[in-house]
């Protein structure tokens, strides 16, 4: 199985790449075209800020390529988010893969919002082996609210989408990479797919 | 809902872990890494690294052992322990730290924070303040709290979370080492001051201290060292027992 990590300069990368190997495969870091074409299954990681994320992204030409794969994607974090129509982080148009606008947490709770959250109403062959209510590490400021497009959610302060998918595109807020066991079933779940 | 966080703190000189660990089940006693999986197996919801190496070969030890703990270790961890540039952060980042904490460079540099936050975001950006209580006001201290300044720790809270800091890492001096407990009014206080979590630290000595930090103190995560190190307290007995307390903790 070819598994890709897209690199465009986002991101804690090293973490995602060393759970995959935990998994047992090898996943490759590339910004190259053909070769995030040619995987069976792609990772697309982000941390930080999202205008500079999506700057960083549009210099590499891969805004264009990411909504046009086939195989399954995964966005992690930023990453989900920037699949989204629009961050309110940095005024940010985003790749509109999921027909949704991200925004921020109106500062009820504390933000960012860091630590270990429940995930619930799981909808998705993704949290196959995961209970309702397991426990994630996030870490975000800004949120997707509940959609049509939701397959699991969380509460702070609002309920709110914590995982997403259109077609063959996931997107997970939460970072399995480091959720213990049960955000490893759920990287190995999406390597299943 | 989410739940208090309890982390660990693990001081690093030279790549190895310095202090005692009272651990039977290690392989070696200074190895980091494995001391870190055995925690994390344990329940410890995050780590934290504090490197007081003071050698030119620093960095690149300090980035080695990071790449190391990413490579076995499947929760969050932070690195800190002079920690001064943009530059040393973007190697401990792209070795696999989850965050970095900055203390007295801050204090030097407080646009180090804003440099921090922009380029990285601010949830990787902990800025971990020693305070001491002299004469009824909270001081800022450096250099491990040995060196104290005249800036007010509250005002320096608030300052750091303008700057962007994502997290506060506070620990009072007059209760590190007492296992007496943590400074709780403080700690309350801070946490009403600012939006943003705030870990505790200094003090732990039972479970009951930890209760007490998370309801008096309104922390939103605790930190120890000898305690989990010498097996005082055990993270999952621990965890089971704030349970039954009501507190919010994954297990």
């Amino acid at each position: 199985m070819k598994i890709v990590i897209i690199n465009y300069g986002a991101g804690n990368i090293q973490s995602i790449k060393f759970a995959i190997k935990r998994l047992g495969f090898d996943a490759i870091l590339t910004d190259n075209e053909e070769e995030i074409r040619s995987a069976d299954k792609v990772i697309f990681p982000g941390v930080g800020e999202a205008s500079s994320a999506m700057e960083m992204l549009k210099a590499t030409g891969l805004d264009k390529v990411i909504p046009t794969l086939k195989q399954p994607v995964l966005g992690i974090c930023l990453g989900m988010q920037l699949m989204c129509k629009y961050c309110e982080e940095g005024n940010t148009e985003g790749l509109n893969i999921f027909d949704v606008d991200v925004i921020k947490f109106d500062g009820t709770e504390k933000v960012p919002q860091i630590g270990w959250n429940q995930i619930e109403n799981l909808k998705s062959n993704l949290f196959k082996g995961i209970k309702e209510k397991e426990y994630m590490y996030l870490v975000h400021s800004f949120y997707v609210p509940l959609n049509e497009e939701s397959i699991a959610t969380t509460n702070y302060g609002i309920k709110y989408a914590s995982a997403l998918k259109e077609k063959n595109f996931y997107g997970v807020q939460f970072h399995p990479e480091k959720s213990s066991k049960a955000g490893a079933q759920i990287l190995q779940n999406f390597l299943e797919l | 809902m989410l739940t208090k966080r309890i982390i660990p703190c693990l001081d690093i000189k030279d790549g190895r872990t310095v202090k005692g660990v009272n651990f039977v089940d290690l392989r070696d006693a200074g190895d980091p890494v494995e001391l870190a999986e055995i925690y994390a197996n344990e329940g410890a919801d995050e780590l934290v690294f504090l490197d007081i190496t003071a050698t030119e070969q620093k960095r690149r030890t300090l980035a080695e052992l990071v790449m190391h703990v990413a490579e076995k270790v499947n929760i969050p961890f932070t690195v800190g322990g002079g920690i001064s540039s943009v530059e040393d952060v973007d190697l401990l980042l792209n070795s696999g730290a989850d965050k970095v904490s900055i203390n007295s460079s801050a204090v030097k540099n407080p646009q180090l924070i804003n440099d921090l936050a922009a380029k990285f975001g601010s949830q990787c950006v902990v800025v971990a303040i020693d305070a001491k209580k002299i004469n009824g006001e909270w001081m800022v201290h450096l250099v491990g709290g040995k060196v104290p300044t005249d800036i007010k720790l509250f005002e320096w809270a608030k300052e750091v979370e303008e700057r962007g800091a994502g997290e506060i890492l506070f620990t009072s001096m007059n209760h590190d080492g007492t296992k007496n407990g943590f400074a709780n009014e403080a700690l309350a206080y801070l946490s009403e001051l600012v939006n943003i979590p705030i870990i505790a630290s200094g003090g732990a000595g039972n479970m009951q201290h930890f209760a007490d930090t998370f309801i008096e103190g309104k922390a939103d995560a605790a930190l120890a060292a000898s305690v989990f190190h010498f097996k005082e307290i055990e993270i999952v007995d621990l965890k089971k027992e704030l349970k039954k307390k009501n507190i919010p903790v994954r297990l």
